[in-house]
């Protein structure tokens, strides 16, 4: 193990390391299982500590003492009562949309969160796949029984993504694909999961966005959920992704 | 979380700030171990940030503005003080790590021992439980924890490898007694 990275890899693991440096450390954890052991050991904790940490839940009471303590009080004219009336209305159906999709976005980025863990697992680990195989017709098999549903993977001669293999994961506690790809020197996980284990709203489509220091897209088709995770640009993941849509609709 | 000018009302402060409520309740709670000096925490966070909502500076960091408040309300009450008192600040109190195959991290894992983990969180001095909760539990960037926590970029992170190194040494004896 090298000390010298060692003391890097929480700041690797938060996205503050310096771009020059998270690859440098990218390549050295594909080549040091105990760098590597070491780093998944401080994911587990991250998302022990993370978990553990939501502890405290406040009161209904309290949240709306403080929220009457802070609210503005406009003067009303009595002429103009029912437009309060109709204001009033409107403020609710807007808080009522604005709390769910606030609680949609918070469950997302815990989904987005585990996601990313999960790929860092598999980049950390020494055996990241339990199927070894570039061949689309050996890994979709491989799946019949394993999880309860199947799915299509993309042709992939032509391009330049090759399949390194696949494995069972658990997301959100429910049983999906994780299929590992390689292109140039970027790894890419993409999740399969029935769309509904995981929360709604994401969206069918959501572009390619950043998460962690990751891209990651998000879609759904045929009542499944893709997250397509790595380090390769933007352009690579949309192409993979769009790979994989078009193997669902065939 | 970064505000623009014509947000900063009363109006504005209420759609900003209350959002944060749950987490700065979570958070309150963790640093007082109270639910009532939790609530009088959060309480006199949320008046203080009102009355001097003209302090705040337009395009910086609301969140870490809110979290700083708080957290210079609860070292100025006296369960903070008594903590302050108890704990030399920056103070490394983590012992050796016996060797063994199994880690706290893969233990934590296989058992799902949650109870353990919050209970070695709650034993942290307050600076390493803080910083902690501030980094995973809110996804603070080091820049927003410097600011929420007034400290240099340096001092967050080697102030959060103490608090990792700490709390590892904390499972690693819990889950070594019998």
């Amino acid at each position: 193990m090298a000390d010298h990275w060692t003391e890097k890899l929480d700041t690797y693991l938060e996205g503050e390391l310096a771009s020059g440096e998270m690859r440098e450390l990218d390549a050295h954890l594909r080549t040091c299982t105990a760098c590597a052991a070491d780093l998944l050991n401080r994911v587990h904790l991250r998302r022990a500590v993370q978990t553990s940490g939501k502890r405290y839940t406040a009161s209904p009471e309290f949240r709306q003492r403080i929220k009457s303590s802070i609210a503005s009080t406009p003067r009303r004219s009595p002429m103009r009562a029912w437009l309060f009336a109709a204001a009033a209305v409107a403020t609710v159906l807007v808080a009522a949309a604005v709390t769910i999709s606030l609680q949609q976005r918070f469950l997302q980025r815990q989904v987005f969160s585990e996601v990313a863990d999960l790929h860092v697992a598999t980049l950390a680990s020494a055996n990241p796949v339990d199927v070894v195989s570039s061949d689309r017709h050996t890994v979709k098999p491989w799946f019949a029984g394993r999880i309860p549903f199947t799915f299509n993977l993309p042709e992939l001669q032509n391009t330049e993504f090759t399949l390194d293999g696949a494995r069972v994961a658990y997301l959100r506690q429910s049983p999906g694909a994780e299929l590992l790809f390689r292109i140039r020197k970027h790894r890419i996980s993409v999740f399969i999961i029935q769309e509904r284990a995981v929360a709604r709203g994401f969206g069918r489509d959501t572009g390619v966005q950043q998460q962690a220091t990751f891209q990651l897209e998000t879609w759904a088709s045929g009542g499944l959920r893709y997250f397509a995770i790595g380090d390769a640009g933007s352009d690579d993941i949309r192409n993979l992704a769009d790979l994989f849509k078009k193997a669902a609709a065939e | 979380m970064e505000v623009a000018e014509d947000r900063l009302t009363a109006a504005g402060f209420e759609e900003l700030a209350m959002p944060l409520f749950d987490q700065l309740y979570n958070f309150a709670h963790w640093l007082t171990q109270d639910r009532t000096e939790a609530e009088d925490l959060v309480q006199e966070t949320y008046v203080k940030a009102l009355k001097g909502l003209s302090s705040f500076r337009p395009g910086t960091n609301f969140r870490a503005w809110m979290y700083r408040i708080l957290r210079n309300t609860f070292l100025t009450s006296r369960t903070g003080l008594k903590a302050a008192a108890t704990v030399a600040l920056d103070s490394d109190d983590a012992p050796e790590l016996p060797s063994g195959s199994d880690t706290p991290e893969t233990i934590l894992l296989e058992q799902s021992q949650h109870q353990l983990l919050q209970d070695a969180m709650q034993e942290l001095p307050t600076h390493f439980r803080e910083i902690l909760l501030l980094c995973e539990v809110e996804e603070m960037s080091y820049q927003e924890i410097s600011e929420a926590l007034s400290l240099r970029i340096g001092t967050v992170m080697s102030r959060l490898s103490r608090a990792r190194k700490t709390l590892r040494s904390r499972l690693q004896l819990k889950l070594a007694r019998p």
